[in-house]
């Protein structure tokens, strides 16, 4: 977090002229504190406070504590699903982290290198899917990858490997780290450009002095490159891990809220969103749906502040 | 072990892997397009081949653009972002400068405040700001995305733009102060248009996650009259969903206008991108 | 200077907010929400304005949304307040749960609530019988459509046992150049409709068996329930490559390209297939066990339409829901839409042949309605949900039919006591 820096006015300046009560302050800060304050601020409050009530059939809301949360983990109605939730939403933050980002870091690093022509068209291109709606992107592999068109399949065939094709949306095993992998596919392009940024910000003088010692590219790249860019690995991890936590877009339009196949792909967004808004027959709930949006809210925080501890704790910025 | 490869070939590896992660972005994208122009049957029987002269057929544009009112959601986006960015940018600018102008009690405590809202996001808070917005009577409202959205969009702006503003130098706010110019004058007429090379990176981090938000205007604002272009696209194919031709066609009317602000603006949209992180 | 710049942005936002939420124009507008996406052009080309005709000065807008997502989004839509003025009605409970949320107006004392007879108003009438909360507009008949030309050039016909059903599929599957049997499970909802509840009421005996549900008498693990899911699980090798992420309009598009011989149906299937196919279609009704035994079909109340209690347009939206009740609306309704049988009193004739011949079955079989609907349905877990789930498994072959059939009891006895009646 970048630290406050106060100008150093004499008072009287900040109270305007002649010492006056510094109206221009609460004007300039009011409405943007109110919108943020009213928008954001009260509502996720609200909806802490609304976790802690249930309500009943006529729709009548009564305090009930932690009854929504004890439900949530040890109820099995809830349970099963809340954990089978969980449990998804790991695999699929597990899948970005070990696929999108070295991905992503791999190709930065090759942008990066000295004397490399395209690299502009290169980074215009590679961010084009990043640059789409999620909504899009699930639409056009759930197309792709659907056996009644069969365009998988033949592309698969084109290089010989057609009878590796599965209906891997529809099986169990398969469906959330396809979807995962069609997530990683779309965003790959922000941590290319974030990584590619950081190492162009890399002085030569600190590359050129390890090429005249004699140092390859690779060399270059793990010795030197990557420890300078921790920092950005660092940003790019939690954002893709804020990102993952909310995840909602991309298993809705193509699995459904149901998130099949059997709840397979079914994440903390979708659980969310199918407890608050109910589904074909079963209606919605509120207040456990408040219960899920806190715990979500409070995961998401204990990684931010992991985050944030690490960061004051252990990278430091080298002055560039 | 590179520097004993000749550097031709090196050269050529390292294009061979970005020219294929390119394609692989590529192609589905393209797979669509040319699917759209197709007949149904070409869709089926040859679904890699791009259209052809017997297989081009405009039936799909038809069906959207007679049935469903795309030009409408594209105006509602527009709409919706166009407001949003102005009042993030403005008020946010606001809020900046008292941030990193002004030194009164508070001051840090605030800027946390403000700043925390980058990390956590707004959708967790849908349950009340729903019955927020209800009781407002702001339901079916492009306001009532406006407003969510820019509450959505302040935290970053501030923090950015605040950064920004300490940057400028000191002398030129004393001097105008020595010569009577009052706070507001300061703040309009010198401050937001040296705030300029900024937009680009605010503009970048507001707008393209609303264009792209299907989960507000699904809750909020799913009424014919106020659908934004991303709901639109879900909304009609889930209305059409067995008409491939009708479904490529949406898909492709969503595409293409952002393709095309892409082509134009890609500069400058990686150079906010980037900028920003650098900060950030 | 700047506060007239904020003035001019408090106005212009103002503006935004009062342009946004202004009120239609002098025309009463009413929005249908449905989830017969399918219907959306018939809607709009025949329906709609054989109404506007006759109603000056109303403009109707049907609106649906997928099948799918069609409860969720208006059970979101009427919280919020933001549902249209009509609303289409699920059968049984789950309209009855929005009656009693206040959502739905009474539509008993409309004009012409009389051409319907008991048993249509029973699936959207109140448990006491006093208040009927949607007009009823059509049934749907389940069973069995294929492609005549594939029959034709294979010289096979439609069976009439379980076995003569299996031998004919062998057949076609050994041909291998069409799938034998369309359906898929990715969307699940199918697997229980049109599989489930299709073929089931065969082994448990239609309404003899969904009373008996409900008295407590039978479990869904007794013997006619387990072997109807393990009819399901014999369909897997049948099915078309890919099955699994096969979803409905998928499996709509397999069969009117011509790659499935025999799909599964709902009637309300029909009206789209004959816009879409270029063969002709036949239909037979689920086999039953043995020659000779009674025949059941599935034929369920399924579409209704009711009144939102917020609608700006009380007026345009009750004459709506009388024309409902009239015979021009039957006609149109079951000639427009083929498929779909008017559950009004008025005598219609049927002119499609494959929708005439569904109608037909009501003559030499028993009818009954899907049995997750009635009382069943109240509760959590939604017994509708658990079969869609199940029976998706039991076809995917990642649950056996005991296993399915126990799942769901388990769930029903959660929370259902049948009371000793």
């Amino acid at each position: 977090m970048a630290s406050t820096q106060t100008a150093e006015l004499p008072r009287a300046q900040i109270a305007g002229r002649r010492g006056r009560f510094p109206w221009h302050v609460v004007v300039f800060l009011a409405p943007a504190t109110l919108i943020y304050t009213v928008f954001m601020v009260y509502p996720l409050l609200d909806s802490l406070r609304l976790s802690l009530f249930t309500r009943d059939e006529a729709g009548v809301e009564s305090f009930a504590g932690l009854a929504n949360y004890a439900a949530l983990f040890f109820d099995p109605q809830w349970s099963d699903r809340f954990w089978n939730a969980l449990g998804n939403n790991v695999l699929f933050f597990a899948v970005h982290m070990l696929v999108q980002n070295p991905i992503a870091i791999g190709l930065a690093a090759l942008l990066a290198l000295p004397n490399l022509r395209f690299t502009n068209t290169y980074r215009t291109l590679m961010f084009t899917p990043t640059l789409l709606s999620v909504v899009i992107i699930g639409f056009i592999w759930k197309l792709i990858l659907s056996p009644t068109w069969g365009v998988a399949k033949s592309m698969l065939g084109t290089v010989g490997l057609g009878s590796l094709f599965a209906p891997w949306l529809g099986q169990e095993h398969s469906a959330l780290i396809t979807l995962a992998l069609v997530s990683v596919w779309q965003w790959v392009g922000m941590p290319l450009l974030l990584t590619y940024a950081a190492l162009l910000n890399i002085p030569d003088s600190l590359t050129e002095a390890a090429r005249v010692d004699g140092a390859g590219q690779m060399t270059i790249f793990w010795r030197i490159k990557l420890p300078l860019i921790w920092p950005t690995i660092g940003m790019v991890t939690i954002l893709t891990f804020v990102g993952n936590f909310n995840a909602f877009d991309l298993i809705y339009v193509a699995q459904g809220a149901l998130a099949g196949p059997n709840f397979a792909t079914d994440i903390l967004g979708t659980f969310f969103y199918r407890t608050f808004f109910g589904f074909q027959l079963q209606l919605g709930d509120p207040t456990m749906g408040a219960a899920v949006a806190t715990i979500m809210f409070l995961i998401i925080l204990a990684g931010v502040m992991t985050y944030f501890y690490l960061v004051q704790r252990r990278l430091q910025r080298y002055e560039l | 072990m590179a520097a004993n490869r000749s550097p031709r070939a090196s050269t050529a590896i390292v294009h061979a892997v970005l020219l294929v992660y390119t394609v692989i972005a590529l192609f589905p994208i393209v797979l669509v397009l040319f699917n759209a122009f197709k007949s149904r049957k070409a869709i089926f029987s040859q679904p890699l081949a791009p259209p052809g002269p017997d297989t081009f057929s405009l039936i799909g544009f038809d069906t959207v653009l007679t049935r469903s009112d795309f030009g409408l959601y594209f105006g509602n986006s527009l709409t919706v972002t166009l407001a949003t960015l102005f009042l993030v940018v403005f008020l946010g600018a606001m809020a900046a400068w008292a941030l990193s102008e002004y030194s009164f009690k508070g001051n840090a405590v605030l800027a946390l405040y403000l700043a925390v809202g980058i990390m956590i996001p707004i959708r967790l808070g849908t349950v009340s700001i729903l019955r927020l917005i209800v009781s407002l009577d702001l339901i079916n409202t492009l306001a009532a995305l406006i407003l969510v959205y820019t509450a959505m969009g302040l935290p970053l702006s501030i923090f950015i733009l605040s950064e920004f503003m300490r940057q400028i130098p000191k002398e030129l706010k004393d001097s105008a102060r020595c010569d009577g110019v009052g706070e507001y004058r300061i703040f309009y007429r010198i401050i937001l248009p040296l705030v300029r090379p900024a937009l680009a990176t605010v503009a970048v981090f507001t707008m393209v996650p609303i264009w792209n938000d299907l989960w507000f205007p699904l809750i909020l604002a799913p009424g014919d009259g106020t659908r934004t272009i991303t709901l639109g696209v879900q909304q009609f194919v889930g209305q059409y969903v067995t008409d491939w031709n009708a479904v490529l066609a949406s898909l492709t009317l969503a595409i293409i206008p952002v393709l095309v602000l892409y082509a134009f603006f890609s500069r400058q949209l990686i150079a906010g991108l980037t900028q920003g992180a650098v900060k950030g | 200077m700047s506060h007239s710049f904020l003035r001019g942005a408090f106005l212009a936002g103002a503006a935004l907010v009062a342009v946004s939420s202004q009120a239609m124009a002098a025309d009463a507008t009413l929005t249908i929400e449905s989830w017969r996406n399918d219907d959306l052009k018939v809607w709009q080309d025949t329906i709609i304005p054989a109404f506007e005709k006759t109603h000056p000065g109303i403009k109707v807008v049907f609106s649906p949304t997928a099948p799918t997502e069609y409860n969720a989004a208006l059970n979101a839509k009427l919280e919020g307040g933001t549902a249209g003025d009509l609303i289409s009605c699920r059968p049984f409970d789950t309209s009855l749960a929005l009656f009693q949320k206040g959502y739905l107006a009474p539509v008993t004392d409309l004009k012409g609530m009389d051409t319907f007879s008991d048993v249509a108003k029973s699936a959207w009438i109140t448990d006491d019988g006093k208040s009927l909360f949607c007009v009823p507009m059509a049934s749907v008949i389940h069973g069995f459509l294929y492609n005549k030309s594939v029959f034709e050039s294979e010289g096979l016909t439609p069976p009439k046992t379980e076995a003569e059903f299996y031998a004919l599929l062998d057949k076609i599957k050994a041909k291998g150049e069409v799938a034998p049997l369309d359906i898929g499970t990715k969307d699940q909802w199918e697997a229980a409709t049109m599989g489930f509840q299709n073929i089931g009421p065969n082994l448990w005996k239609g309404e003899e068996g969904r009373k008996a549900l409900i008295a407590g008498k039978e479990k869904f693990t007794d013997k006619p329930y387990v072997e109807a899911f393990e009819e399901l699980a014999k369909w897997k090798p049948y099915l078309p490559e890919g099955y699994e992420a096969q979803a409905y309009p998928d499996s709509q598009n397999l069969f009117t390209l011509g790659r499935a011989a025999i799909y599964p149906a709902g009637s309300w299937d029909i009206a789209a297939f004959n816009a879409q196919a270029d063969f002709k279609m036949g239909a037979f009704p689920p086999p039953v066990e043995k020659a000779g035994d009674k025949c059941y079909i599935s034929d369920h109340t399924d579409i209704a339409l009711g009144m939102n209690t917020k609608t700006k347009n009380p007026e345009a939206a009750k004459a709506f829901l009388e024309w409902l009740a009239t015979p021009e609306f039957a006609d149109i309704y079951s000639n427009a839409l083929p498929g779909f049988y008017s559950l009004s009193n008025h005598p219609v004739t049927v002119k499609d042949p494959v929708a005439a011949e569904f109608l037909g079955w009501r003559k030499t079989c028993e009818s009954t309605i899907r049995n997750s609907y009635q009382i069943l349905g109240r509760g959590t877990p939604n017994l509708e949900n658990e079969l869609w789930n199940v029976s998706a498994q039991v076809m995917n072959g990642t649950l056996t039919a005991q296993q399915a059939a126990e799942q769901i009891q388990k769930g029903l006895d959660s929370w259902y006591k049948p009371a000793a009646k």
